[in-house]
């Protein structure tokens, strides 16, 4: 298994109080950026990544344009447009919607299996729709590992059951463990301190 | 639970073990040289995930396999470039898209506007032209429309068309209205249009002083030097290399304390012409020339 370069995390329904106990719970010394994709309003503010700030000493950062994957850095997906990695930065697009959503969990998991083929972790959170589904399929036929909520500890059952459904080799657990673990598979690169991203 | 497949993600269970990341780069690589030299379309320096994912989009509805065998049908085949080129330059757009910009223009940068006797506008890559009708209308409520002269200018012909048309979607205009009031308008949006040809036509009035002509951002220069250039949202499509480019055009562009109005999540931290703005206070990326 090679190291890990990124981990993008999928929540909709019921997101915002799950991503609160993932963030919480990552150590200050999480090194590998995380990329967040939250289904929200259109005309959602910032509030989201100022909530998860107040939770965590790692930096969290409302993306722009070209935005560069730095270590210990969460990155949030702005309300209405698309979040796709590149080699070592995440673009925006307002690309029409995707299955009524945008951001898609789907474009971004897909875009960073991708990128980073291997070297993925995809995570998927509470939600009442399939999105991330196929996203994680792909990060998965790219040689990266898959996280899913357990649906049975999640507010909405139907997106984690959903990626189940696609991905049954996923790694299942209750919401507080999931940071733990997040810690555990991407050790061989938190250890060392610092994590490179490529660009 | 059904998950349908009505969006472009490579056929991966195919492609598990032979997806070679870098090989792939060559094959999109040689297919857009492809397309500029046979075609004149350069979307060489494009954004590398955004284009990537059309091609994908394109190569599952031709029932194609990987970007190789899309390259040998595009050069061969006009009518799947025809379909390509439309996946490519898909548009989006909307009337008083970002309210809060709009509002923030009405009252940090028409103040500034006001004083000067006459003013140029450019509006860069303008769609199908929702937001030049925007800021005509704004500008006329401000009163310095017949001082405007706004220069809308896209890469495509089909949508500047449309743009000169001023005709758009019955079904759009709940959302178009609260986006005008959101943006402070100050009279009734329906004031603008009339129901026509099954959707609406605005105002010939709006477009009075309204220049609309093809330019292209990768490849044309400068031409004219203005007090306002508006591009948002068009940039995200270009890569870090390009985009660069296109910040040297604008900056030289503008005359000395003009105004630079970027898309809501794009930013000049990342480009070299960075210290040559001042922002103006609040989230709204309105940039000014400072040096």
């Amino acid at each position: 298994m090679s190291e890990i370069s990124l981990v993008v995390v999928g929540a909709s329904w019921g997101g915002l109080t799950a991503l609160s106990q993932l963030v919480a719970g990552l150590p200050g010394d999480f090194a590998v950026p995380l990329a967040v994709v939250q289904h929200r309003s259109w005309h959602a503010d910032n509030l989201l990544a100022s909530l998860l700030q107040d939770l965590t000493p790692l930096r969290v950062v409302d993306v722009e344009d070209k935005e560069p994957l730095e270590p210990r850095s969460i990155y949030i997906a702005p309300a209405n447009y698309h979040m796709m990695v590149d080699d070592g930065y995440l673009s925006l697009t307002t690309d029409p919607m995707v299955r009524f959503s945008r951001p898609s969990i789907d474009v971004t998991f897909v875009s960073a299996g991708d990128a980073y083929p291997g070297a993925t972790v995809g995570v998927v959170l509470t939600g009442a729709n399939d999105d991330g589904a196929r996203g994680l399929r792909h990060i998965v036929d790219r040689g990266g590992r898959a996280v899913v909520q357990d649906p049975a500890t999640a507010e909405g059952k139907a997106m984690p059951s959903a990626a189940l459904l696609l991905v049954p080799e996923a790694d299942v657990l209750p919401l507080n463990e999931i940071a733990a673990h997040l810690v555990s598979i991407t050790a061989s690169a938190s250890s060392r301190g610092e994590r490179k991203v490529k660009g | 639970m059904a998950v349908q497949v009505d969006d472009a993600v490579p056929s991966a269970a195919a492609a598990v073990s032979r997806y070679d990341p870098e090989l792939e780069r060559i094959e999109i690589e040689l297919l857009l040289e492809g397309i500029y030299r046979s075609y004149g379309f350069d979307f060489r320096s494009y954004a590398y995930a955004s284009i990537r994912r059309r091609l994908w989009k394109r190569i599952e509805a031709e029932g194609l396999h990987d970007v190789s065998e899309l390259q040998a049908r595009v050069l061969h085949e006009p009518q799947i470039m025809e379909r390509l080129l439309l996946d490519l330059s898909i548009n989006v757009t909307a009337m008083f898209r970002d309210p809060s910009f709009y509002r923030a223009f009405r009252e940090r940068v028409i103040p500034i506007l006001r004083t000067y006797p006459f003013i140029r506008l450019w509006h860069a890559g303008c769609a199908t032209g929702e937001e030049v009708y925007s800021m005509a209308i704004l500008l006329q409520e401000e009163g310095l429309y017949e001082r405007c002269r706004i220069y809308a200018t896209d890469i495509n012909e089909v949508v500047l068309q449309t743009a000169k048309e001023g005709i758009f979607p019955l079904d759009r205009m709940q959302e178009y209205t609260e986006n005008y009031i959101a943006a402070g308008g100050k009279r009734a949006f329906s004031d603008y249009y009339v129901a026509k040809y099954g959707g609406v036509l605005f105002s010939p009035s709006l477009t009075k002083n309204v220049v609309f002509s093809l330019h292209n951002l990768v490849t044309d220069r400068s031409f004219a030097e203005f007090n306002v250039i508006l591009c948002r949202n068009v940039l995200i499509y270009f890569d870090k290399t390009l985009q660069a480019k296109v910040h040297g055009l604008f900056y030289d562009s503008l005359a000395m304390f003009g105004i630079l109005v970027l898309g809501s999540k794009e930013s000049l931290r990342f480009s070299p012409k960075v210290e040559c703005y001042e922002q103006f206070n609040g989230p709204e990326k309105i940039f000014r020339k400072a040096r």
